[in-house]
């Protein structure tokens, strides 16, 4: 067992230094590649109508006329053990991991990310209990009631719920819920959960619903599928034949079927989440990762860009990681191969 | 129920797939798995309903704005053209009621500028269409044989395209593509504007999402490279590239057409979501996504302009996902 979690935890590093070189490389290399030069990059930051001589001591500056993979190796050195930034006149320890300052306002990426993270997590933990809870269950009841009107009527609001765009969902919530009936505060109001519990609360019901009912239509159909596959199973006709009763063959026999593989996607896809719920989070403008990055990116923010893209990597590839040593300790098999 | 000699309906089901001729007096063909599928998808309204609205939202896209500026010359003004006139200044909303929706604006008129929003949303159609179809072409090419090599030569090759699928499904893809697309010059590759926007878009969705297909056609391959018929081949001198082009590939079809059909209505989510967040195509080129973005400002005043773009991209979405889930429903071996 604990061969196989260094084994994992080796790989999972292994994919996040393959991911930052692939991140940095379409960052910087795709732009050079498409005919910018590092004059070209570093005018972004320096200004529309900067001097020649700003824009050389731009790229002097952010190292642009250095090799691409000395640029790289100073970048992932940043991450691993810190980095001395030199701004203007004054020098800044950028400790690690150091994913270099904002071109916009001078801030460190780290500490404005991690200043972000709470409105991302709570975002995503509350939708993400919404979603679980409800999509399974649905998708249970789906699956033990198929063919019933039940059944075809969940199904179909499962199906127009993974066809609607959240960000379309969520602005109907607001125009009915907030604006015309007034139940809910509108977009924009997230409060820190230290600051006031209740507005936090509230500021967050809408986009926690929105967010889940994406969710929970697709978690729905997948347990439907999964629960009446498990169904069809020889060993449940076994279990059926020794004279189970019925509510102990779905509980007991087939439940646990189903769900080891949807909590592997509920892990990945939480994993996704917190790397920034970027369209709900633009759409209730709530101050989280996602909407961080969208805001750096109309700045022409790379470095804050760059940071977030990394973060959510490292999210997705932490959730792979607990997933697979979960399912190791489930499922013995796992750790044999 | 039926006499043994009637072949038709429900009967024909309890027929094992071939009898041989001469045997009942009369022939009773033998059903190719299209044949059995189009049954299923014929008998499945679902799927019918799904099948006939993206025909017809094909052809609406089609024929939008050619020949004799199509669609759009018959049923209003051209999409880009501004009608101040339309337009209350106090308040931005159009001066008509239900926001403008007449004749000769069926879907009413944007707001501020007055814009046709019926024209806006067949020539965002236009470019939903394009960039979801080329797309899925994408990553249906690099997936599937992608996908077929790692599933039939395993190995080393199967190694290190598993891995590559890994990598791939690791990278946030919607941050990735807001990060490039926003960061994109206006003119590189000898194109420029949309042309460049459209192409770098359609090149992102498709290159990060052929995992989804290779790992399905991986999948079927692993099982199919263990059949008799691979075997015989294989027994009779044939090829590797004869095996897996001539023998494996034809069996994939089925799955790569269900799973394709399914991705389309991701890919004009992705490009919704895209125009959604200022990344996609630039105004004044419509597209749903964009359209609603600006609605966001405006939806206590003009409702119907943050409505018909949704509702666009719902109906869109939903009849490709009920085509899609009907195919698969008709065609997967399982369901049988």
């Amino acid at each position: 067992m604990v061969a196989f979690i260094v084994r994992r935890v080796i790989a999972a590093v292994l994919m996040l230094a393959v991911v930052s070189a692939a991140t940095f490389a379409i960052f910087f290399l795709i732009p050079r590649a498409l005919g910018q030069t590092p004059e070209g990059m570093a005018s972004r930051y320096v200004g529309r109508d900067a001097t020649p001589e700003a824009i050389q001591g731009a790229v002097k500056r952010l190292h642009l006329d250095d090799p691409l993979i000395v640029q790289y190796g100073r970048f992932a050195k940043g991450i691993v053990a810190g980095e001395d930034y030199s701004l203007g006149p004054r020098k800044a320890e950028c400790p690690a991991p150091c994913f270099g300052y904002s071109f916009n306002n001078n801030q460190p990426v780290w500490p404005t990310l991690l200043d972000r993270l709470p409105a991302t997590m709570s975002l995503a933990a509350g939708a993400a209990i919404l979603w679980l809870i409800a999509g399974v269950s649905i998708g249970i009841v789906s699956a033990l009631r198929r063919g019933t009107a039940l059944d075809r009527a969940a199904m179909t609001v499962a199906l127009a719920g993974v066809s609607l765009p959240i960000y379309f969902t969520g602005l109907v919530s607001l125009s009915v819920f907030a604006y015309t009936l007034g139940i809910f505060p509108g977009g924009g109001t997230y409060t820190g959960i230290s600051e006031n519990p209740v507005a936090w609360f509230q500021a967050l019901v809408l986009p926690w619903i929105t967010l889940a009912f994406l969710y929970a239509a697709l978690y729905a159909r997948l347990t439907r599928a999964g629960m009446l596959e498990t169904m069809g199973e020889d060993y449940i006709r076994t279990a059926r034949a020794k004279g189970l009763k019925e509510s102990t063959v779905v509980t007991k026999h087939a439940l646990r079927a189903t769900l080891t593989p949807i909590l592997t996607i509920f892990g990945l896809d939480v994993g996704l989440l917190l790397g920034g719920a970027v369209l709900t989070e633009s759409t209730f403008s709530i101050p989280g990762v996602g909407k961080l990055v969208i805001d750096a990116i109309r700045g022409n923010d790379l470095p804050v860009v760059l940071g977030v893209t990394m973060f959510a990597a490292f999210f997705i590839v932490l959730a792979n990681l607990i997933v697979d040593i979960l399912y190791a300790v489930v499922d013995p098999r796992v750790r044999l191969s | 129920m039926t006499t043994p000699l009637d072949v038709s309906g429900q009967a024909m089901e309890a027929q094992p797939e071939a009898v041989l001729q001469g045997t009942g007096g009369k022939a009773i063909e033998g059903r190719s798995l299209g044949q059995i599928a189009w049954t299923r998808l014929k008998r499945d309204k679902a799927a019918v309903a799904g099948a006939v609205v993206v025909v017809f939202l094909v052809l609406v896209a089609i024929f939008a704005e050619r020949p004799f500026g199509g669609l759009i010359a018959l049923f209003g003004d051209p999409p880009n053209i501004p009608n101040n006139d339309l337009i209350d200044p106090m308040t931005s909303a159009p001066t008509a009621a239900f926001g403008g929706i007449s004749l000769e604006h069926p879907f009413g008129l944007e707001p501020v500028n007055g814009r046709d929003i019926f024209a806006r949303i067949l020539s965002g159609a236009q470019i939903s269409l394009l960039v979801a179809f080329l797309a899925t072409l994408v990553s249906v090419v690099i997936g599937a044989l992608l996908g077929v090599l790692a599933g039939y030569f395993g190995g080393w090759i199967d190694t290190v395209i598993s891995r590559l699928m890994d990598v791939f499904l690791a990278f946030p893809l919607l941050l990735f593509a807001i990060a490039i697309v926003g960061a994109l010059p206006d003119q590189a590759l000898g194109m420029k504007g949309n042309a460049l926007r459209i192409a770098v878009i359609v090149f992102i969705i498709g290159f990060f999402s052929w995992p989804y297909i290779a790992r399905i056609v991986r999948g079927q391959t692993l099982s199919l490279r263990e059949r008799e018929f691979v075997d015989a081949a294989r027994s009779l001198g044939a090829s590797n590239g004869y095996i897996i082009f001539r023998e494996v590939f034809p069996n994939l079809v089925a799955p790569i057409l269900v799973y394709s059909t399914l991705l389309i209505p991701t890919n004009i989510m992705f490009e919704a979501s895209l125009s959604f967040l200022g990344v996609g195509v630039n105004e004044p080129q419509a597209s749903w996504g964009g359209m609603l973005t600006r609605a966001v400002d405006y939806y206590q005043i003009a409702p119907h302009f943050m409505i018909v773009p949704g509702l666009a991209i719902f109906i869109t979405v939903m009849a490709f996902n009920l085509l899609g889930d009907g195919l698969r429903d008709a065609l997967d071996p399982r369901a049988r």
